[in-house]
């Protein structure tokens, strides 16, 4: 090579090697991930399917494009390119030449088989999909090595694959994909595919290689497109004003004071609301604002009254009266008994308030209803294309194949997105086929706040009974709230045979060996709505079984990750991540200035971490601060590490939130928040410096989108001990409470 | 009533009432959507523009007071999204759902016009404006502070 070529081919290769993840090598291929090599080298994202289809999920053009389906959703969590990847892995494929396009609804192929239905939530998109996804790459591959062989008049045996190539060594030749695909025949079955002709982890090329994210491009230039960017010809503006508390009814509305604004074309009464067409986006919103003060509900709905303080002392009562009605969730040998012979007890409560989605883009949806209502496009972001479909269908009173969604990248999800009823889509919908036109509905930020659907509020009650050596030997864990999944997916909660896995998340032993426990739940059911949100139930569960833990540690003066490690001896994995986060954080270091550390440890759906957070307190403010926060995760083979660490860093974010600041507050059951003013989120002066450390294991990978968060409040709960010796139980940890804690 | 305004280096007439928040303008009329809509409030950030090279909250502008003024969005920083700040963000990975990302952009943009150089401190106050709820906000600050070295 000349030196000229040489220095040429650095310069295109080689942008910089001084950043981690700026560049990616492994075993002599080198994927370049700079913004100049990203459109040459890196999968796009596509609008349609182009060549020959080999498989509902994968399609591959004569000029060498492949076209591969996202079942998953994209909301930021990066499945759009991780589920593909690992397509694209099996098949060989030339990363470069791929483009993904969203799947098409179709349940009997693209489900995610945990829902057996098209849905994206759960963390579980990687998790479920990988083996499954594995196989269908390696089934298209052995589709081309065959083709080939035949073509070739050689072995099948005798040939191998790179990327996007079919190469017979013996005799030097070669044929790409693309070439392949022009004269393939496809059969009908698709071929078996044993494990052993999966690639070993070691030949993987892009799997835990970090590629680009195939619509990171697009979001730092504008370019992306979010269902609310989107306009149609002769498309109306919607807005709606929903029912103040579900269920309760209009009375009555002044419509000729809405109807009489500039711009309004018609006044639409919804069944649990009012709507207001509008010739512009301005129109539609003064229309929104003037809608508050010409409506009178009615009376009706569960909610009617509920104030969630005195709720919360409520719910607090009846987890603490042991002759409540309950129900068992789960139960290892005898609590009562072994209980009550116990040489000491301890027991103490938790209490979560009611907290916000906040995804950053407001609720919205755009909707084409034909003018006789028998068909319908739709364009939204959700998290399940299922349904979007479904409900939208339902609302028009047609079939469900009649309707055909687009599913858009969401700004956020975080659970929201995920309700079976999809209320904001069908708002386009039913004001779509009021207008006969294409119709745009946005909400507010104050529609999507008092109509949010909450993370329930929650009382946690433990109980733990200690023999005369102070070993643990009994465990009770209740926890009194409003159930969410009967809310938000009715038939899943028959599917689950009536166990709201949202609410009682984490309410088990959380692997810890210890005997004789009992969980056991109270259902509140309340009125006020309920979703999951990032974290859901761990947060509030787990806040309560580790800060229950940590006080049991000090009060018997002992080391919480020691605590800890001797009730994890059976897996060998926990072990690994609380040392590894112990020694990030050099735990047995005392801080100075008053600082203090505190930890916890969670197996949430197979995905293994402990976080340590460093505290320091300003005891006349009631102030906390999170200065650091250190997390040791390991998620078995981790597809896209640097985004399992960005979601990791995103989780911890949104436990801070929750934490220290976000509660929503319900009087006379009407939500009291309106805007980013009177629900704080994190800003940036808020968040710690995060320090991750990903532990690579062999094992099956696991979720990685929401399993940070629930660390944050009892390991900031643990250091706030370590300092004060007092105990923070009701979250977040507002300055009044911080205050009444040290009082 | 119509006004008249440049945008991203075009001259644009928009026709809609002067008390109008630019950010519908900017969106709807104009059709340039990817500076968002986030609460409508100036709390979030997420509609953060130029004008006359200083950022503004977009929602809280009326586009009647912006007879004149130069404005430009995210669409308008670069060509070929090759701003510093926008290659600085790539490479540090920093887009999750992205939905606030230009007007995080935007905003560190406009800071990095006025200081060159800045500490960790100044960027934490300057973008301290921007909501973002996917919580990637370490790795914006690693994003200006590499896009600091560039521009």
């Amino acid at each position: 090579m000349t030196s000229a070529k040489a220095k040429s081919a650095r310069t295109a290769r080689s942008p910089s090697t001084s950043r981690r993840g700026f560049m990616v090598g492994a075993g002599g291929f080198t994927l370049m991930l700079g913004l100049e090599g990203h459109t040459a080298l890196a999968a796009t994202l596509g609008k349609m399917r182009a060549g020959k289809a080999f498989s509902p999920w994968i399609s591959i053009a004569p000029d060498g494009t492949i076209t591969i389906m996202a079942a998953a959703t994209e909301m930021g969590q990066g499945s759009m390119t991780s589920l593909p990847l690992v397509i694209a892995e099996e098949l060989d494929a030339d990363w470069g030449k791929v483009r993904i396009i969203p799947a098409p609804v179709d349940d009997k192929i693209y489900l995610n088989p945990a829902y057996q239905m098209m849905y994206t939530a759960g963390s579980n998109a990687v998790r479920v999909h990988f083996p499954r996804h594995r196989i269908f790459g390696a089934q298209v591959r052995k589709v081309l090595l065959d083709n080939a062989a035949k073509k070739l008049g050689v072995p099948v045996d005798e040939l191998t694959t790179g990327p996007s190539v079919v190469i017979h060594e013996k005799s030097k030749r070669r044929l790409t994909y693309g070439q392949i695909a022009a004269f393939a025949e496809v059969p009908e079955k698709a071929p078996e595919i044993k494990p052993e002709q999966l690639k070993k982890p070691a030949d993987f090329r892009l799997i835990g290689k970090d590629v680009m994210r195939v619509e990171l491009p697009g979001k730092v230039n504008g370019s992306v497109k979010y269902s609310i960017d989107l306009q149609m010809p002769g498309m109306l503006y919607g807005v709606v004003l929903r029912e103040p508390i579900e269920g309760a009814g209009l009375d009555k509305v002044d419509e000729a004071k809405i109807a009489n604004l500039p711009g309004v074309v018609k006044v639409v009464k919804l069944p649990y609301g009012v709507g207001v067409l509008a010739n512009t986006a301005w129109e539609a919103f003064a229309a929104r604002r003037a809608l508050d003060g010409a409506v009178a509900w009615g009376k009706k709905g569960d909610a009617q009254g509920f104030d969630s303080e005195k709720g919360m002392d409520q719910f607090s009562a009846d987890a603490r009266n042991l002759s409540h009605k309950v129900s068992e969730w789960t139960k290892d040998g005898n609590f009562a008994d072994v209980f009550a012979k116990s040489a000491s007890t301890m027991e103490a409560e938790w209490r979560n308030d009611l907290a916000y989605h906040a995804q950053m883009e407001p609720l919205n949806a755009v909707a084409l209803v034909a003018p006789d209502g028998s068909s319908a496009e739709l364009w939204c972001g959700t998290q399940s294309q299922t349904t979007a479909q479904q409900a939208s269908a339902k609302a028009l009173g047609i079939d469900r194949d009649k309707v055909k969604v687009n599913d858009m990248l969401m700004g956020g999800g975080f659970g929201r997105r995920g309700h079976r009823d999809t209320e904001f889509i069908v708002d386009a919908v039913l004001l779509s086929k009021e207008a006969k036109r294409p119709v745009k509905v946005m909400w507010t930020r104050e529609d999507d706040i008092k109509n949010g659907r909450f993370r329930p509020m929650s009382v946690n009650y433990l109980r733990a009974g200690f023999d005369a050596g102070g070993k643990i030997t009994s465990w009770s864990h209740r926890v009194a709230g409003d159930r969410v999944t009967p809310y938000m997916d009715p038939v899943r909660y028959e599917q689950s045979k009536g166990r709201d896995g949202i609410l009682m998340g984490g309410a088990d032993m959380n692997g810890y060996d210890v005997p004789n426990h009992l969980t056991e739940l109270i259902y509140k059911d309340t009125g006020v709505r309920t979703s999951p949100l990032r974290g859901t139930g761990n947060i509030a569960n787990r806040f309560a079984s580790e800060g229950f833990l940590d006080e049991i540690a000090r009060k018997q003066g002992k080391d919480p990750i020691e605590v800890r490690l001797a009730l994890l001896t059976k897996l060998p994995r926990a072990q690994k991540v609380l040392e590894t986060v112990a020694k990030m954080a050099d735990w047995k270091r005392k801080r100075a200035d008053g600082r203090g550390l505190g930890v916890a440890y969670i197996d949430y759906t197979g995905t293994y971490l402990a976080g340590i957070a460093e505290v320091s307190l300003d005891r006349r403010a009631g102030a906390i601060k999170v200065h650091d926060f250190w997390c040791a995760i390991d998620v078995g083979i981790a597809v896209q590490p640097d985004n399992v660490v960005a979601q990791t860093e995103s989780s911890i974010v949104y436990g801070i939130g929750l934490a220290l600041m976000e509660t929503v507050t319900v009087k006379g059951g009407v939500v009291q928040q309106s805007n980013f003013y009177d629900y704080s989120v994190p800003r940036m002066s808020d968040v710690p410096s995060m320090h991750i450390e990903l532990i690579k294991t062999a094992n099956a990978p696991s979720g990685a989108g929401q399993m940070a968060t629930p660390l944050v409040q009892p390991a900031v709960a643990g250091a706030f001990a370590q300092i004060t010796g007092r105990y923070l139980r009701h979250a977040p940890f507002t300055p009044e409470r911080v205050k009444r804690a040290l009082a | 009533m119509a006004t008249k305004f440049t945008l991203n280096g075009k001259r644009v007439t928009s026709s809609a009432p002067g008390a109008t928040p630019l950010l519908w303008v900017i969106r709807e009329e104009l059709k340039l959507t990817g500076t968002k809509f986030g609460c409508g409030a100036g709390l979030c950030g997420a509609c953060m523009v130029h004008v006359n090279g200083s950022r503004a909250y977009s929602c809280q502008t009326e586009v009647g007071s912006m007879a004149g003024k130069r404005i430009t969005t995210i669409e308008g920083i670069s060509r070929n999204s090759d701003h510093p700040v926008q290659k600085a963000w790539l490479a540090e990975r920093v887009p999750q759902c992205g939905y606030c990302q230009s007007g995080q952009i935007m905003s560190a943009v406009d800071l990095l016009k006025k200081n060159k150089s800045p500490t960790r401190e100044q960027i934490v106050e300057h973008m301290s404006t921007n909501i973002c709820r996917c919580g990637t906000y370490q790795r914006i600050v690693k994003a200006v502070q590499r896009a600091a070295k560039e521009v």
